[in-house]
């Protein structure tokens, strides 16, 4: 389970975070939405021990992240994936040797294994044929599937999906999260998902936080986000004009 | 006024603290195993070997010149005898180890900064550290290990082909003895010339790698930060490659 509490940030005297609390239950996934620029990926950052926070706490099953020292902290991270909104492949190494690079650096197996390990995750994400091509010769969306292959390939408990499907177009948009669907099936790990896509993420979530003007605004089910009467969270839905600052 | 002036210091304090605790981690990093050799020996591959063309180039021109602006000056004292201890003191204790250093900033360095900075500003980096891996483990300390290894070779090729470019100056263009060349330079060059020679370029491969990688692990996002970091590297590790060379210089005098 993943508690937020109280998290503050701010970055050259601008406060980006004003007290973000909220709790991710173990096997969910969270969507968490808001406005451009308004920290969801700071809150990605800091939950993932990329960034720390001004004051606040992220507390990973009971453990405050926070406060731990590099080595505990990359023990911690060995639970965790991490889709980029880049997809952050390595552009010197080919699919098979991005996906392969944390299992030949973190893990002991052997080659074989490893590569029976790969080739079965590049199957998942239907990049089979593709493991010797470098990143500069795919396609946005294969770029991504990469990425999660990448980021899935050492089975995490917790995964962090940041704009899975920015820049796609929508059916393969539909596709990574389709297949986003299908492995939290299989692997059953906690996520938080940062997007703008909220109708086709709300089939796959079983919680939305809605982050406003650096607080949760709103966290509830998407069925329960749809009927809020709260106006931020209806002008949000909508898309209409309202009380929402644009920034 | 004061107060920009106060506000500058503080900002060049902080700047020299994060470096010095920067090379502190990359330091201990690379005594803790494991060390990645094969990703040392691709940068040994990349800062030495590609770079031996132009020290090559730059040496040959260079003992040139000293050849040349050394018989004209010491046939004026009635001393071109002296030319081969002239041209080899010049390049081994101070001319070698500088322009090999100043190349490699040049050409290595710079680009250094800007992969390491483009993996900054595309998340690689973030990415390495989120698999729960030391980035420092296989961006800088390759680098920096490399850089120590491969400097004092590049400047002990640019000492002679500086030397014989000295030659064929002295010797085949202005009719100097051959053994007048060499003789006069095994009984000028002592030792402890060879090794001034040497701990500097030790020292000005830790620089380079250390503000190099430094600079490109902090650099801003996008292509104007990536940018104003490489300009800043090559800047800097050029200005403390000659300050240190002063420093040591006035060590070893």
């Amino acid at each position: 389970m993943i508690q937020i509490e109280d998290l503050h940030r701010s970055f050259d005297g601008v406060q980006v975070l004003k007290g973000v609390t909220c709790e991710i239950r173990k096997g969910e996934i969270l969507a968490l939405i808001g406005g451009s620029g308004s920290g969801k990926s700071v809150i990605l950052k800091h939950v993932s021990g990329l960034l720390r926070p001004d004051r606040g706490r992220v507390l990973i099953d009971g453990t405050d992240i926070t406060s731990l020292r590099r080595a505990e902290l990359e023990q911690m991270r060995s639970r965790f994936g991490f889709l980029f909104q880049s997809g952050a492949l390595f552009s010197s190494l080919n699919v098979f040797d991005n996906v392969a690079f944390p299992l030949r650096e973190k893990t002991k197996l052997e080659e074989a294994k490893i590569r029976e390990k790969v080739i079965s995750v590049l199957d998942q994400v239907g990049l089979k044929e593709a493991e010797q091509k470098y990143p500069a010769q795919l396609s946005g969306g294969m770029i991504k599937r990469t990425a999660l292959a990448r980021a899935l390939v050492r089975t995490p408990e917790i995964m962090f999906f940041d704009e899975p499907t920015t820049g796609l177009d929508p059916v393969i948009a539909h596709t990574i999260l389709d297949l986003i669907q299908s492995l939290h099936r299989r692997l059953l790990f906690t996520g938080i998902i940062v997007t703008h896509e909220l109708a086709r993420v709300f089939g796959i979530v079983e919680r939305v936080a809605l982050l406003y003007e650096g607080m949760i605004r709103f966290i509830g089910t998407p069925t329960e986000i749809m009927a809020s009467q709260d106006v931020v969270v209806q002008q949000f839905m909508s898309g209409a004009k309202g009380p929402v600052k644009l920034y | 006024m004061i107060r920009e002036w106060g506000a500058y210091t503080l900002f060049v304090l902080r700047s020299l603290g994060q470096m010095g605790v920067f090379l502190a981690r990359v330091i201990t990093c690379g005594l803790t195993p494991p060390l990645k050799v094969a990703w040392i020996v691709r940068q040994i591959w990349f800062i030495g070997f590609q770079s031996t063309l132009v020290i090559f180039l730059t040496g040959a021109f260079t003992g040139m010149v000293l050849g040349l602006q050394g018989f004209y000056t010491l046939n004026r004292f009635g001393s071109a005898a002296l030319l081969g201890p002239m041209v080899a003191l010049s390049l081994i204790r101070e001319l070698g180890p500088v322009l090999s250093a100043l190349m490699v900033t040049g050409r290595a360095g710079s680009a250094m900064t800007a992969e390491i900075g483009i993996m900054r500003s595309s998340e690689q980096i973030d990415a390495i550290e989120l698999m729960g891996l030391n980035p420092h483990r296989y961006l800088v300390v390759p680098r920096l290990v490399a850089g120590v290894i491969a400097l004092p070779l590049l400047t002990s090729i640019f000492d002679v082909v500086g030397i014989l470019g000295g030659y064929l100056m002295g010797v085949k263009l202005l009719s100097l003895g051959r053994g007048t060349y060499f003789g006069e330079m095994v009984n000028h060059i002592d030792m402890e010339d060879i090794l001034v020679g040497i701990y500097k370029s030790l020292f000005f491969g830790l620089i380079i790698t250390w503000v190099c990688s430094y600079k490109g692990y902090h650099a801003g996002s996008g292509a104007e930060g990536v940018s104003k970091a490489t300009t800043q590297a090559v800047v800097l590790s050029s200005v403390l490659v000659l300050f240190w060379d002063y420093i040591v210089t006035s060590f070893f005098f």
